[in-house]
């Protein structure tokens, strides 16, 4: 007999897991939470960003369960996420009290408050360095010790102190006006997204999305599918102190709320030369802004959202990047990932009702010449 | 799984699903926003269905879930263990004992009863979506029960095939009023849509949305006078298996014959026919 739709599945998921275990295992060795907690930063960063839940260690747990898998790390996160009640809204996040660990403007040389690029692969060359596979315990303290103590390091914080790099063009009057909107935003995770969306569901959801398709929807719009050629104002990467209401506390002022702690994010202004017509007809050039910001150290990301944040602003224009449905509906790892793996589920009965189709249409045609 | 909560999702979580699905039962085929939640299974593999079954789930319930007419077909059987679970309710295979089933793109061939809900995974629940790409322009149709563009695609496909070519999926028009994807099972499931005594719930996870067929709510296949709404021919098939006729089936060949056969696709259906035969 012949092959007969998956049959047994009971049994062949329970071997399957086991086979899965056993890659996992097979080295021999283990890899502590902890071990991948303090060595893979940029991993973590992302799955924390893509996942939407701001947590090293079970981001780290994730890693570690999903043998560094990026998609599988973002989804065990992202599920966990939906057992957790939504117990509380944070009060508005000032990113200009960012504690601010690394600054740069590529639009002016000098800033005040000065270019800071703090840790960055940017000025690196991409050469594997082979030392790292005698790297020992010993090294590692021994650099830490030097590094440390020397009078170039002294750990310095900005925070408030910083001015941003675009008040200066708003005061001369060359930023785009926008009226400032502080309707309460939607959110996203517990109402689904209707369209035309608000500003504020987009940045949500461009925020939470996957890194490589914000990077190539980012790089399109700027390459040729789209007309925004951004510059970057300013991007900072730091750390921003969240606190809620106090929790019995109805009153609706936000003065003096309860600090639950700092987030690490990537925040980015980008410039985008518009050109405003004047009543005269003359016209004029003025910057747009786009914004882009998420959790940890994610540049390219964060670069990407601003882009396409703008690229939404512009919904009149007509390029894919900068279609709301085309953009959104398609950037989310989890629903990605997941309806492209969904191919490997049986399509047998949806497949023989195309068949049919096919059969019967063939029929049709082969009477047709006989006639 | 002890560190989850019963079915799962927290409290607000499903009540808040379940409002969108009292919404969907008071508006027969029309498709509820919903905010679907990440689920530990895939998107696209059954969560909308998932989240209703989860939501809908209570202690003294009896579950059967197939996937293409298999109870036993591998991501049937994965839904079915996570709801366990996290539930610890019984499980069955056979329609008749089951008091929520959980169904990818096959409606069982038993008939329903009035205290059964089925539930239907969708992937992609809009039946204008491969005439309107656009969200925002399809649910403006729907409003204006503005459906010249699926009527106009079934019309093409007769000019162009002689007769109408959907496979799965082919739509329905839902108490006079919506057009509906049912969800896609085979247009041979369709007619046991119409009047159906079970309260059926359909449910797309990564499109966030749900939908409903009341009990009893009238359920037409859209088709033309001159060219009416044909099934998938199974008549002159008979199950290899149980000698079962007019039901739906899996397409088989035997390697060592070199012969087509056929089989029931409904695998609870066969082996209760092969019991009652035997």
């Amino acid at each position: 007999m012949g092959y007969v739709a998956v049959k047994g599945g009971l049994r062949a998921i329970e071997e399957s897991g086991k086979r899965l275990r056993y890659e996992r295992l097979k080295g021999r060795s283990v890899i502590t939470v902890e071990t991948i907690k303090n060595t893979l930063r940029g991993m973590i960063d992302q799955i924390m960003s893509e996942g939407s839940l701001y947590s090293r260690d079970l981001a780290a747990l994730a890693i570690k369960q999903a043998e560094g898998n990026a998609e599988e790390a973002t989804f065990l996160l992202r599920a966990y996420r939906s057992t957790l009640p939504r117990k509380y809204y944070s009060q508005v996040v000032e990113p200009r009290e960012m504690r601010v660990k690394r600054r740069i403007s590529a639009a002016f040389k000098d800033i005040p408050g000065g270019q800071i690029l703090g840790a960055s692969y940017d000025y690196t060359h991409r050469l594997l360095d082979f030392g790292l596979d005698k790297e020992n315990l010993a090294d590692i303290l021994k650099w830490l010790k030097e590094f440390e103590e020397s009078p170039e390091v002294e750990e310095r914080s900005h925070r408030t102190t910083l001015p941003k790099v675009v008040d200066f063009l708003r005061e001369e009057g060359l930023i785009t006006t926008v009226e400032n909107d502080d309707t309460e935003p939607e959110d996203t995770t517990r109402k689904s997204l209707e369209f035309p969306t608000t500003r504020s569901e987009r940045l949500q959801v461009l925020t939470r999305g996957q890194t490589g398709a914000m990077t190539a929807l980012g790089y399109a719009a700027i390459r040729g599918y789209g007309t925004v050629h951004p510059t970057v104002g300013e991007l900072r990467v730091g750390y921003l102190p969240v606190a809620i209401n106090y929790p019995l506390d109805s009153s609706e002022t936000e003065d003096d709320g309860l600090y639950i702690g700092e987030i690490q994010v990537t925040e980015v202004e980008a410039l985008i030369p518009e050109t405003k017509e004047l009543v005269n007809g003359k016209k004029e050039i003025q910057f747009g802004i786009g914004y882009g910001i998420c959790y940890g150290q994610n540049e390219t990301k964060a670069i990407a959202m601003s882009i396409l944040d703008n690229c939404l602003e512009k919904s009149h224009l007509d390029s894919p990047v900068h279609d709301e449905e085309f953009v959104l509906m398609h950037i989310d790892c989890v629903e990605a990932t997941g309806f492209i793996s969904h191919l490997k589920l049986p399509h047998y009965v949806t497949f023989q009702s195309n068949l049919d189709s096919a059969r019967k249409t063939k029929v049709k045609d082969e009477n047709d010449e006989q006639l | 799984m002890n560190n989850y909560n019963f079915a799962f999702f927290d409290e607000g979580s499903k009540r808040e699903i379940r409002r969108a699905t009292l919404k969907a039962i008071a508006l027969p085929g029309y498709q509820v926003p919903f905010a679907s939640r990440e689920m530990p299974i895939a998107r696209g593999w059954g969560t909308g269905g998932l989240q209703l079954t989860l939501s809908l789930v209570g202690k003294n319930d009896r579950l059967k879930v197939i996937d293409q007419g298999s109870d036993e077909s591998v991501n049937a059987v994965s839904i079915k263990k996570l709801v366990i679970g996290t539930t610890g309710i019984d499980e069955t295979d056979k329609t008749g004992e089951a008091t929520l089933i959980q169904s990818r793109h096959r409606i069982p061939e038993a008939e329903l009863r009035e205290d059964q809900i089925l539930v239907l995974q969708v992937p992609i629940p809009e039946p204008l979506r491969e005439i309107e790409p656009s969200e925002y322009a399809t649910k403006r149709l729907h409003a204006d029960k503005e459906y010249s563009g699926v009527w106009l695609m079934l019309f093409e496909q007769i000019m162009a095939h002689g007769s109408v070519a959907t496979g799965a999926d082919h739509p329905v028009l839902v108490h006079d009023r919506y057009v509906m994807a049912p969800s896609p099972i085979p247009r041979f499931d369709n007619p046991k849509l119409d009047h159906s005594q079970a309260l059926i719930l359909l449910g797309a996870g990564r499109e966030k949305k749900i939908y409903a067929v009341p009990p009893y709510t009238k359920v037409v296949s859209l088709a033309f006078e001159d060219y009416p709404f044909e099934v998938e021919r199974m008549a002159e098939r008979q199950c290899r298996l149980c000698g079962a006729a007019g039901v739906y089936f899996d397409e088989l060949f035997d390697e060592k014959t070199n012969e087509k056969y056929y089989q029931c696709n409904d695998v609870s259906y066969c082996l209760q026919t092969r019991i009652s035969l035997s």
